[in-house]
């Protein structure tokens, strides 16, 4: 068995790998072998580090020396110094903002660790299937303290105290809503878990409930102590094959231990779960609407109030929290509200869990303290945009959420900044987009997700959206005029003024907020009949340099429509009027005669 | 499974299996058990995650290599599915990216056999609620 003594460990993310991370490793290779340390010290790539600001990255173990902005130049002293003399390099050292010292053993420090995971303490690291190993990670031990040390009145208090606020998107503060419905007086009340995701790109619920399903079933449970209610009922789509077997898996085995049923921990406390299943209808996200759906009625809301925490399913209180939410109860009444409530904003408490997507290089699942800059979720989580491209806006909250821009990537993230900026948290995808985005396309995209998922029972949200869509999709036609921008704010805010639920009151947030940001692009569909990021198919023209041409007949063979016409060694032409704008052309040539304009 | 009947009882499991992990993790003897957890949420199975584990199960037990090779959730690394964690024995978890069946062969060749550290392994980038 070869022993090295030490390792460096070199980021190869794509950052990194830009700034010339593989020259480093190959000149940090050149001078071990100069120094005959090839036995002892070995250089290994690693995906990336997540701090791609101050990449490249390197990490010596065992000392956890961090060294940052590597330059291939400064191989050899590394070596020479650190690795030969035992003497680290105090020039390359991070030094710290706060203190201005420089850092030289990472262990236990974690500025380069944006992330804490709160929610996600336990996805990928225990198996999801094995009761005892959550139990292990402290699992059950939040429920056994509130229900024998706490009053109920005390866990509602922790909870509003830690400042825990609604993960699902609108960021009702939970405490209060716990309280609320447990000052209806009923006989029997009810705690829904809202596990019905839908937003396109998001999969934060999805990846808690096959991770860690029981984080779940113990905070629905507290849930239940505190309102005094008996029957959880978690809605979830069908779409979710997996998480519903993990679940099933999960409170058999609680059931089993008896930590759901009757008499839990011998305290007198019963509890029961139940799962219903969605059929995949975004609107039943809507807590009135998911309500009618587990109720076996359509999936439709109806106006609020009364509130669900006063007249819900079967017409009984109830509580109706999304997965993360809960996700984040067991560790506030284990840890304290004391220390939840020091993480974060002053109004925005906690972590929020992103699903990361679109053109960035490290799509993942992720979880950032409230407070942290979109600039860090995609520049150094994140890695930065994909193909070194620039980047142009980020979407965040969905089809209810809107699209920011550069000037707002410094803005640190909680739930009354985003709205501030025009967009909203949502439930927590983060697509993000590059130069070659259209923004009127994207707006028109979320149009076209919110026409097939409204539910038509209201007007507005019906008959509306679809005129919207209808605008939008003669602006990309290039058939728009100046009246039309107008005409889509304007019907915009009717709209949200005068839907009946959440959807159709958000529904026209990404086109608003796209005219706010990208007007510009906008006016270059309606004025210049141009697209600017070359997305939109009609208002492309394709056109042969007649100079160029050598009538090589390749174009006009490849012609799917029959739009090029031209004889053979002489410059072809195409029709405008019977081109469809595939392309073929511009790819077949072999002599850059047909240009894309 | 007997029923837990009190916070009593449920504090004595917790610490049963505590110390049955950590007598996982701790042994001492040269028999050690290698520990692997494999991402198997929606995503990772989509990406491959099922082959990974059953190869990993196949070729451990071929090289007859005493380990427990688990499913866990997503532990986030979209962009490198399937990924694995593998804990030696006395030694800090190391994460791998993109772990097909060369992958495999590769980890336990060189870093389960050897001790030796390989390219693609994914760095801890985030805190834990214990630190």
């Amino acid at each position: 068995m070869t022993d090295y003594k030490m390792h460096l460990l070199i980021c190869g993310g794509t950052g990194c790998k830009a700034s010339e991370s593989d020259e480093i490793k190959n000149r940090l290779n050149h001078y071990i072998e100069e120094f005959d340390l090839g036995d002892e010290v070995q250089v290994v790539t690693t995906g990336c580090f997540g701090f791609c600001e101050k990449g490249p990255i390197i990490k010596v173990l065992p000392d956890n020396t961090f060294y940052v902005q590597v330059a291939p130049a400064d191989a050899e002293e590394i070596i020479k110094e650190h690795i030969v003399k035992g003497r680290p390099v105090g020039r390359l050292l991070y030094t710290d903002p706060n203190s201005a010292k420089h850092v030289s053993d990472s262990k236990g420090m974690d500025f380069y660790k944006k992330q804490i995971r709160i929610a996600l303490k336990n996805c990928g690291f225990i198996n999801p299937e094995n009761i005892d190993e959550y139990i292990a990670r402290d699992g059950y031990q939040a429920l056994g303290k509130c229900l024998t040390e706490m009053s109920r009145e005390e866990v509602i208090k922790e909870i509003k105290d830690s400042g825990l606020r609604g993960r699902g998107g609108g960021g009702f503060p939970t405490g209060l809503k716990w309280e609320i419905t447990k000052n209806v007086e009923n006989d029997q009340k009810y705690v829904v878990c809202n596990a019905d995701e839908g937003d396109p790109g998001a999969f934060m619920d999805r990846s808690i409930l096959e991770g860690d399903p029981h984080s779940v079933l113990e905070a629905m449970a507290i849930c239940g102590y505190c309102i005094g209610a008996d029957s959880g009922l978690i809605y979830i789509r069908a779409e979710y094959p997996l998480a519903i077997q993990r679940l099933k898996v999960a409170i058999k085995q609680a059931e089993e231990y008896g930590l759901i049923g009757n008499d839990i921990l011998g305290t007198g406390f019963n509890f029961k779960l139940e799962l219903r299943y969605g059929a995949g209808a975004f609107v039943c996200g809507e807590e009135t609407a998911l309500i009618h759906s587990m109720e076996g009625l359509r999936g439709e809301p109806t106006f609020k109030p009364p509130f669900p925490s006063v007249s819900g399913y079967m017409g009984k209180p109830t509580n109706v929290n999304n997965v993360e939410t809960f996700a984040n109860v067991p560790v506030i009444i284990n840890k304290g509200a004391k220390w939840f409530s020091s993480i974060g904003t002053e109004k925005s408490k906690g972590t929020k869990v992103f699903a990361l997507a679109g053109k960035i290089n490290n799509v993942g699942l992720i979880e950032v303290p409230m407070g942290t800059t979109l600039r860090e979720v995609i520049y150094d989580i994140g890695g930065g945009i994909k193909g070194g491209k620039e980047f142009k806006s980020v979407q965040t909250g969905g089809p209810s959420g809107g699209c920011l821009t550069k000037k707002h990537l410094d803005i640190p993230i909680d739930y009354d900044n985003l709205i501030a900026a025009g967009s909203m948290m949502g439930s927590g995808g983060m697509i993000v987009m590059d130069e070659d985005d259209c923004m009127v396309s994207i707006a028109k995209f979320y149009l076209d997700f919110t026409l097939e998922e409204s539910c038509g029972k209201c007007t507005p949200c019906r008959v509306g959206n679809k005129r919207l869509h209808e605008i939008l999709d003669k602006i990309t036609e290039g058939k728009g005029e100046m009246e039309d921008i107008n005409k889509l704010k304007e019907l915009s805010w009717v709209i949200k003024d005068t839907a009946l639920c959440g959807l159709g009151q958000t529904s026209p947030n990404p086109v608003l907020s796209t005219i706010a940001n990208f007007e510009n692009e906008y006016l270059a569909h309606v004025q210049e009949g141009k697209c600017p990021a070359g997305q939109c198919k009609s208002l492309l023209r394709y056109d042969i340099v007649e100079d160029l041409c050598t009538g090589c007949t390749l174009c006009f063979r490849n012609c799917p429509v029959g739009a090029i016409t031209g004889e053979r060694r002489q410059a072809h032409y195409i029709d405008q009027s019977l081109c469809i704008k595939c392309g073929a052309c511009f790819e077949k040539c072999k002599f850059n005669a047909i240009t894309l304009t | 499974m007997t029923k837990i009947k009190s916070m009593a009882d449920l504090r004595k499991l917790k610490d049963e299996v505590q110390s049955k992990i950590k007598l996982r993790e701790n042994s001492d003897n040269p028999e050690q058990v290698v520990q692997i957890k494999v991402g198997m949420a929606t995503c990772g199975i989509a990406s491959g995650a099922k082959n990974t584990m059953n190869y990993f199960i196949e070729e451990l037990e071929q090289e007859a290599i005493d380990a427990v090779v688990t499913q866990t959730g997503c532990m986030g690394f979209c962009y490198a599915e399937p990924t694995v964690e593998v804990t030696l024995p006395n030694k800090e978890a190391v994460v791998f990216g993109n772990v097909g069946k060369e992958k495999v062969r590769e980890i336990i060749n060189v870093y389960i056999k050897r001790g030796e550290l390989i390219d693609g392994i994914i760095p801890v980038n985030f805190r834990t609620i214990d630190e």
